[in-house]
This record gives C-alpha cells, structure tokens and sequence, in this order.
C-alpha cells in the first residue's frame, strides 16, 4: 500500500532575532491511509509544527514533503491554500469557528471554495452536521453552544468536504474530561468507520490510547514509534 | 467565478461582524461624510460664483480700462481719455446722434449685513448720465431712480436683502456724505444686483478723487468690437486696454472661482489625509479583531486574494456610505443658499451656492479613493499574515 504522507529528511528552522533555531532535525515518517495517529510529546518539542508542515499550512526548510501523491514542500503559497482546501480537514483546539456565523454556516465555509450547488451545499452539511450529532443546532451561534458542541461542529466542518486527510492539533485540549471522550469516539468512528486518515496531536495520554499509533517527538526528533492492534 | 464567490462569502461574513465594531466603522463614515461635505459645499460656491458671473455681461458691450490694469479697482482714467474714448468707432448713437457710453467710478462703502451683523464691502457703482441705455436690462423694481446731483443711490435686489439700512428712505452715511436710498433695482441676476449705483459726477465731486475707472461702451452689434478695439488702440492719445464685458466678467470670476477650487481642495486635501488615517486606523484594528479568523479561513483554503478584496470592499463600502452622506448634507444645507464674497476685482459679490450633481459625484469619487487607501495596507496586513503563526498566537 503507498503511504499518505511520507516525510523525507525533513528539517524546520525559524529565524529567531539574528538566531537561527531548528525545531525539527531531520524527522522521516510515513503515515498509511487509515491510520489514526497520535502526536505526542512535551511541550515545545514541535508537535506543532511537524503537523503544519504535514498539513500544508507551512514548508520545511529541507527536506522532501510527500502527501495524498503531491510534493508539497514545492508548492507555491497560492496553489498550497488550494491544496489544503482539497486535502486537509482542520480540528482546532479552540475550534476557530466564525463567531458570527451559524453552526451551519460554519460547516459550510470549506463548500464555498468547490463549486457545488447551494442545495447540494446544504445537503452535505445537513449530512455533516447529524454525523457529529448537532443536526437539530444547527441555526445556533458557536456563543450558544457548549465546548464539546462547538468542537463538534468543527469536525463536522473538517469532514464537509471529505478531505484526504484529518489534522488535529489537541482537539481536546480545551474540554472537560466527558466532552473529551465524546470528541475521541466521534474520531474513532471516523477512522473506523468512515476509514478517514487522522493525525492528532495531543498531550493527554487517554486520548492518544483511542489511536491507533503513537508517535513521540522529543526536542525535534521522533522517539518512539507505537502501533497498537485494532 | 470561484474567487468571486470566495470574496463574496468573506465579504459577506465581515460585514455580519460589522455590529461588534460599529463605534470605529463610524468614526470613518463620519469622517469622510465631513470632508465630502466640506469639499462638495466649498466647490458648490466657486461653481454658483461662475454661474452668476456667466449672467454679467454682453457680448455687444465693451468695457475699457487703462492699460495694463485687469480690474476695475486698479483702473484709472482721466476725463481726456474718457472724452476720446466716447469717439470710438463702433459705438451705437442714440436717436440725437450721441453714443450710448458710461463713464464709471467706483468706491467701497462698509455695510452690515441682515443675519450675523459682519462689516462686508459693497461697491458702490458711480454711473454715466446714459448708464440706463448702457444697460437697458437694469429695471426699479421699487422707489425711483437717482436724480443728478443730489446724495441718491439705488441698490441691487441682492444688496438690498442681505445688508441693513438700504430700504427706501433710509440714508446710508459713507464718504463723506449721507446718501438716501430712493430705489431698488434689478439686473437680471447678475453681479450688479450686489451693488449700489449713483452718478459719477456726484461721487467724484464728494471725494475730490478727479477720475474715471473704466468706460462701458454699448456697441452697434457684437461684431463692431473689433473696430471699437482698433479705433482706440491706434490713437496714441489712449492707453487703453478693450475687454468684451462677457469676458471681463469672466475672467474676474475665474480668478476667484480659481481661488475657491484651491482653498477647497487644500482644505478637502486636508481632511481627506486626516480621513485616511482615520479609515486606516479603522481598518487596521478590524483586521487585527479578525486575525484568528483570517487564519482559519486561510488555512481552509482561502485565497490570500480573497482576504485584500474582502477588507478592501468593507473599506470602500464604508465609505461609500459616508460620502453619499457628505454629498447629500452639502446639498441639502448649501445647495441654492446665497453666499456674499469680497476679493478679487468686484468688491462684494452675492450668489448662489450651486451643488451640482456632478459636484456630488466627484465628492463620491473623493470618498471612495479614501477608503480604498485606507483600507489598502490593512488589506495587505490580511493578504501576508503568515498563517501558522496566527493560528498559535490564541
Ligand atoms: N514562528 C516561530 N518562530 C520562532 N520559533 C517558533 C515559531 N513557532 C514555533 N517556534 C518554536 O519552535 C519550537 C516548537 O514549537 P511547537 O509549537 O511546534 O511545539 P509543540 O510541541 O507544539 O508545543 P506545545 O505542546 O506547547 O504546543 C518551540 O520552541 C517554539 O518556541
Ligand atoms: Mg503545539
């Protein structure tokens, strides 16, 4: 089977000041179609930022970038933001919903980028928004919903457009312990049932027992590597 | 198609975030409905100033002034010259075979106006004894005519409304003298009505300043102002120079409609900077109310395009507003009031303010270049927002 994401030597630096730091030091990684990966490691170690760089929202500094068949590490700015578009559903920690906009509304936000109908628009956020079980809150502003509601909406919102892959950066870090367990059943049952790739980075380490591989970055570098049986 | 849906939705989505910023979106459409109105208003009177003045005048009517001088005020001619000046070809004769001219002086006499008290200058005309052939429009709408010899004048409809103590039977003290005011007159609107006439004769022997300032010449017909022009240039007595009345007039309205355009552009200029700042200021904390989201948006696929148009729009948008609404208090405050003005070479003046819809387009078109240099940089602000950053920094 080819692999979904492959990560090739791939190195990160920012410019800090006049310093020049690397956060990432030469990570290879492969990440199958249908995985549900786990992130994990302490603060600061660049969990972040290797998950930005698999979901296209930023570029190694060397090092090849391999995803859904594109070398996206050579992408320019423009055809990147295309790119996320087609590929890559977002979950939030805080759940970056428009505050001015319905759930619906809101769901519907990465369908304005496809050229589908109005109608066949509403019909697949209707679809979205009952997968994550929020149909009947639908017309609620994110202020009107609970934590784990708002989160749920965003996952209905990441799912909308059926992207290749999901990317969550501690999608519940934000949430009581039971809303938690909500969140990581309602991914479960997305990479099981809906066979949706996941990559998850999270601190909490109940969450990360939902996946089913787990991958521990320590000051830049992948530490251990832990696939658990289905 | 998809680009213009993108911006279309991101526009969309700002203006419904609109209600949480209305206080500083209202400082930019207050703002720029100011400079529009004060741009729009002080135009409006340089445009009503042209219209009057294209009222003054007629092409078969000649003024003549001394040579090298543009206006009246810095005229001078001595009673030799107005003599030879009378023997021109080209000017009709009356019945009796005496050419229809007037030899004209004038003086500035301080008068009061009705509504706020100010000292404003007002020309006070020292006309020929023919100055009523001369100007067949000028008509006593009220009272009599001045008689020779005596401290009389008449006064203009437009002087008669705006200053005080020019009814009929009220005496005006000026000059030396006391002035009763026996009738009203009207000339069709033009600069005149603005004015108060006497005879020459009388005005001169007052003050003792022995001289004429110009001679208005009625010709035979339009065309005879060439031989009217040559006949006095060629007499080396006469150091003249020979204006159509029309031009003259116009020529004295350009000047201080030129003047207007200027004192309102620098003031609107002014504004207008003062505007921008206030538009940019606007638009730059809108922007930064809004990194978060521009950041999701971005990072779900919108295009960097779509956020500068977004931000531009609700730039252009707001004001827009604030420019329909500074052109529409101008019109509805200043169009059709009456001003008065003194300068250039006509003493005081009164007309119209004229806010004309061209006037108020051009003020849109101010309000719209405004809004979209403020709203350019803040724009570009969204456009290079480096996305995964933004999104760390909850
Ligand atoms: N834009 C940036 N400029 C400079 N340094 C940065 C930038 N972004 C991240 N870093 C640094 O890179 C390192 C890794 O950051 P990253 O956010 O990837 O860590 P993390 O593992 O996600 O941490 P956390 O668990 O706290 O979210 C940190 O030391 C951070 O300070
Ligand atoms: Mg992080």
């Amino acid at each position: 089977m080819t692999a979904l994401v492959t990560l090739r030597n791939v190195t990160k630096s920012y410019v800090r000041g006049k310093q020049k730091v690397e956060v990432l030091h030469g990570i290879d990684l492969t990440i199958e179609p249908g995985e549900f990966l786990a992130l994990m490691g302490p603060s600061g170690s660049g969990k972040t930022t290797l998950l930005n760089l698999v979901a296209g929202l930023d570029q190694p500094t060397t090092g090849e970038v391999l995803v859904a068949g594109d070398r996206i590490d050579q992408l320019s700015r423009g055809s990147l933001s295309d790119w996320r578009a087609r590929h890559i559903g977002f979950i939030f920690q805080f759940y970056n919903l428009l505050p001015v906009l319905t759930a619906e509304a809101n769901v519907e936000v990465p369908l304005l980028l496809t050229n589908l109908s109005k109608s066949e628009r509403r019909r697949r956020v209707q679809v979205a928004l009952e997968l994550v079980g929020l149909a009947e809150r639908a017309r609620h502003k994110p202020n009107e919903l609970s934590g784990g509601q708002q989160q749920r909406v965003a996952i209905a919102r990441a799912i909308v457009s059926d992207p290749t892959l999901l990317v969550c950066d501690e999608p519940t870090g934000d949430l009581d312990r039971q809303s938690a367990e909500e969140i990581m059943n309602l991914l479960t049952a997305l990479n099981r049932s809906h066979k949706k790739t996941i990559v998850m980075v999270t601190h909490d380490p109940k969450a990360a027992e939902y996946a089913s591989r787990e991958l521990h970055l320590d000051k830049g570098l992948l530490t251990n590597d832990t696939r658990r049986a289905a | 198609m998809k680009m213009f849906r993108q911006i279309g939705a991101v526009t969309a989505m700002n203006f419904r975030s609109l209600p949480q910023r209305v206080s500083t979106s209202l400082v930019v459409v207050i703002g720029i409905a100011g400079v529009v109105a004060v741009l729009v208003s002080v135009l409006a009177m340089s445009t009503g100033l042209i219209r009057t003045m294209e009222n003054t005048g007629r092409d078969d009517r000649a003024i003549v002034l001394r040579s090298g001088s543009m206006a009246e005020t810095s005229s001078a001619l001595d009673r030799n010259s107005a003599k030879l000046i009378v023997d021109g070809a080209g000017i009709k004769h009356d019945a009796n075979g005496d050419p229809i001219t007037s030899a004209e002086t004038m003086r500035i006499l301080s008068l009061h106006k009705k509504d706020d008290d100010s000292e404003i200058n007002v020309i006070l005309r020292g006309v020929g004894p023919r100055m009523l052939e001369v100007r067949p429009e000028l008509k006593i709408v009220e009272g009599r005519m001045f008689e020779p010899a005596v401290t009389e004048v008449i006064v203009g409809k437009s002087a008669h409304s705006q200053f005080k103590g020019l009814n009929v039977g009220d005496v005006v003290h000026s000059r030396g003298a006391n002035w009763t005011v026996v009738g009203v007159f009207e000339t069709g609107g033009d600069s005149h009505e603005s004015s108060l006439m006497t005879y020459a004769e009388t005005l001169i022997s007052i003050d003792q300043r022995g001289s004429f300032q110009s001679v208005t010449a009625l010709l035979d017909s339009p065309s005879s102002f060439q031989a009217f022009k040559d006949s006095l240039s060629s007499n080396p007595a006469l150091a003249v120079d020979v204006v159509r009345e029309r031009e003259y007039y116009q020529q004295q309205s350009k000047n201080m409609s030129t003047i207007i355009s200027i004192i309102a552009y620098v003031v609107g200029g002014i504004m207008a900077v003062g505007a921008v700042f206030a538009a940019l200021n606007t638009m730059y904390s809108a922007v930064s109310a809004r990194l978060q989201e521009i950041a999701t948006l971005r990072a779900l696929g919108f295009g960097s395009a779509a956020m500068v148009a977004s931000v531009l729009a609700e730039a252009l948008i707001l004001a827009l507003i604030g420019g329909v609404i500074g052109a529409l208090l101008a019109w509805m405050f200043f169009n059709g009031n009456t001003v008065s003005t003194s300068g250039g070479g006509m003493g005081q003046m009164v007309f119209e303010l004229a806010v004309s819809p061209q006037l108020m387009i051009l003020g849109v078109v101010w309000a719209c270049v405004i809004g979209v240099l403020g709203g350019l940089f803040p724009a570009m602000r969204a456009a290079r927002l480096p996305v995964a950053m933004a999104l760390r920094a909850v």
